[in-house]
């Protein structure tokens, strides 16, 4: 008995002790509204929001709802942080590779970019390429195609729209490609395990992305026009591209600056996870005669990446929270548009703080849950 | 996720009613006046710099006809109007920064709308500054008025600001579309438009004016003749200590009525033996005005002779450095203005 009260007594202590800070803080703000008359409620969120968003994947205008203007922010902030996410990857995975390369030059090269990317503080390199690099281009009218139809201005960066007819049964075509892919690799790797037989999957499923989709355009009636911008006059020295996609400037600096900072700890994380591997391993693949891809992609890679994936998951999620930097360079993200004109709008700090924090907690706790998944799905099963 | 908030809303309630009764118990009056004698300086928030209306130069001295504001409270409260310090707040930032007691005045060129006023626990004292919202644009663009506006237009202009909203009814209400770009800091708006980012830089047409000033070549820019809103800018205060509030506002309708009866820096001592009652009492010559917000009788001698009334004010911040040299509706009522203070008696 005495034992037990000892054991509990403590973490009782603690519960209380937490709660009474929690509420000496609600206590204190909730006098302190109301001596100055705020009330505390979520009803604004119905409320027309009356303010407009520069750039927005969802319908959006000024009549709609506050709630509807956060869906715009979060998702701005979903888009920029996918898409940093993606090149991050790729331009990390290739730079930590090209870390361990035997050539010289790559190596050093890689090195440099590395040191010189990561101490940079952030919010300086989101600076330098919208203020510097990006306000450097030229204005509309006086901009060179690239590749012909798409133009780099300073009001941003004009591409051709898609322009789809059935989309989709294009679609669909795609959807049969992933699960035929599936039900061959499935078969490949059974007569594998029963014949010993290789099944070219990689050649036929690359067959397959190209001729379903090929079909539908032939004789699925799916088609495809580009809306190619064109130059519109605004008036005598102000001009627009009109009929294309504008990414505007402000995406394309924080995409640049958050794939290319982040970019560098991936690096570092793929380096750690192939040098990880044992020089054994690959000597003892080597001298059963694998190939050097076979040695990478079927004895290195599969245990590297265990090696790899918790660090890099911290990098996705603090790539996320850095996106809220958008909002010193006018990228209507979730701060820029909820935790900013909202909140101005409305007064209601508290309640539009406390919905911001819980939203990129639950990004953040969304993230970790995907990546700890993968991580289950390759760690070391025992037999 | 909704459900979270309804779980947290809920307990944060009942957390409030638990202490609601000691909430009654603490509230009390005018804690504001008292704190700031004891500090000993008026705690103002100010822009991050708008020549004019608040700027620091390159020594920190801040002038402008919003700062004046703060120092003459400060003359009235402690005596000195040069007890004043000074915080540069964005757009973004000032309401919370008062609300939650980092100032105890806000005069930082702040429109007073409804929401504002009844909303977020904001009171505002009076109007140092009519102004409405305009658009400046390049001279060579040949636009010469808001009709011009076409289908696709870029604007730039600070979060935060009623001018977001002004300018979506504007082109809402013509059908215009167009792209809005929003900066938390005003220069970056400046630069931004500056670099040809934006077609058109939209806020009051006083910061128009002003911020015109700072740019690379103030003579290719033009302010388009239309208003498109009315702007009434005021100093504000923290809802709930009435005497506070009433110590800004009659400070701000000192400096106006004093203009009004020709009383001036200079001449105010003088003024003491003048046969007009009006102007005895704004001397301290007769009457207590100040017994009722607790200060002594000089308290508006002392916002006169070390401020200046507002038309002194005006010429100094605004008029002299070219910004607006004309006072359009900020003149007094007595001359064709609409600048009207109830009566110091």
């Amino acid at each position: 008995m005495n034992n037990k009260i000892k054991k509990i007594l403590p973490q009782i202590i603690t519960v209380l002790f937490v709660l009474g800070i929690f509420g000496f803080f609600t206590f204190n703000a909730q006098i302190n509204m109301d001596n100055r008359g705020i009330d505390f409620g979520f009803g604004f969120l119905n409320q027309e929001s009356s303010f407009d968003v520069q750039f927005s994947l969802i319908e959006y205008s000024g009549s709609h709802s506050y709630a509807r203007a956060y869906l715009v922010g979060l998702l701005n902030t979903l888009l920029v942080s996918f898409i940093s996410i993606i090149f991050c990857t790729i331009l990390g995975v290739v730079i930590g590779v090209a870390r361990l390369s035997s050539n010289f030059l790559i190596r050093n090269s890689a090195a440099w970019y590395v040191e010189f990317f990561r101490n940079i503080p952030l919010l300086l390199q989101i600076f330098f390429w919208y203020y510097a690099a990006l306000r450097a281009l030229p204005l509309p009218e006086k901009a060179e195609p690239w590749f012909g139809v798409t133009y780099m201005t300073i009001k941003g960066y004009y591409i051709p729209a898609f322009i789809w007819n059935n989309l989709d049964i294009f679609l669909y075509s795609i959807l049969a490609v992933v699960i035929s892919i599936i039900l061959i690799t499935t078969y490949a790797k059974k007569v594998q395990d029963n014949q010993g037989k290789q099944i070219p999957v990689f050649l036929i499923s690359l067959g397959l992305i190209f001729i379903i989709p090929g079909l539908t355009f032939l004789i699925g009636g799916v088609t495809l026009d580009f809306g190619i911008p064109v130059l519109k006059k605004l008036s005598k020295t102000s001009y627009i591209y009109e009929g294309g996609i504008g990414l505007p400037p402000e995406l394309i600096a924080l995409v640049l600056a958050l794939s290319l900072y982040t970019s560098t700890f991936v690096a570092e994380c793929v380096r750690a996870g192939i040098q990880g591997i044992s020089k054994g391993q690959k000597e003892a693949a080597a001298s059963v005669g694998l190939t050097p891809n076979q040695i990478l992609k079927l004895v290195v890679m599969p245990q590297a990446l265990r090696i790899i994936i918790p660090p890099t998951t911290n990098q996705y999620l603090n790539l996320t929270k850095n996106s809220s930097l958008a909002a010193a360079i006018a990228y209507p993200d979730l701060v820029l548009v909820f935790a900013g004109t909202a909140l101005m709008q409305t007064g209601k700090a508290i309640e539009i703080v406390s919905i911001t924090m819980l939203t990129y907690l639950s990004i953040s706790l969304a993230i970790a849950a995907i990546m700890n998944w993968y991580n289950k799905k390759i760690e070391i099963k025992e037999k | 996720m909704f459900n979270v908030i309804k779980k947290l809303t809920s307990f944060i309630a009942m957390v409030a009613v638990l202490f609601a009764f000691t909430t009654e118990a603490m509230a009390k009056k005018s804690k504001t006046l008292k704190n700031t004698q004891k500090k000993g300086f008026v705690r103002c928030g100010v822009s991050q710099g708008l020549p004019g209306f608040s700027n620091a130069d390159a020594s920190g001295n801040w002038t402008g006809v919003d700062v004046d504001v703060c120092r003459a409270v400060a003359a009235a409260v402690l005596g000195d109007a040069n007890k004043v310090k000074f915080t540069p707040l964005s757009a973004k930032e000032r309401f919370t920064a008062l609300t939650s007691g980092e100032i105890d005045i806000l005069s930082r060129n702040t429109t007073w709308t409804l929401s504002r006023d009844a909303d977020i626990g904001l009171t505002f004292v009076g109007v140092n500054f009519y102004d409405g919202q305009g658009f400046m644009v390049r001279k060579n663009s040949g636009i010469t008025s808001v009709n011009q506006f076409k289908n696709g237009i870029s604007a730039c202009t600070n979060i935060g600001t009623t001018t977001e909203l002004n300018m979506r009814d504007f082109f809402n209400s013509r059908g215009i579309s167009y792209e809005p770009v929003a900066f938390e800091k005003a220069d970056e708006v400046v630069a931004a438009y500056d670099a040809g980012r934006c077609d058109t830089y939209t806020t009051d047409k006083s910061g128009l004016a002003a911020q015109r000033t700072k740019m690379k070549n103030p003579d290719e820019h033009m302010v388009l003749p239309e208003t498109i809103s009315k702007e009434p800018l005021g100093p504000v205060v923290r809802q709930g200590d009435a005497v506070w509030e009433d110590i800004v506002r009659w400070s701000l309708n000192t400096m106006i009525e004093a203009e009004e009866y020709g009383i001036t820096s200079s001449n105010a001592d003088s003024m003491k033996t003048s046969d007009n009652p009006a102007i005895k009492r704004l001397v301290g010559a007769e009457g207590e005005l100040g017994a009722a917000f607790g200060l002594d009788n000089d308290w508006s001698l002392r916002i006169i002779k070390q401020v200046g009334n507002y038309g002194e004010s005006y010429k100094r911040n605004i008029a002299d450095p070219g910004i607006l040299p004309d006072r359009g509706p900020n003149q007094l009522w007595t001359k064709g203005g609409i600048l009207y203070v109830p009566p110091a008696r």
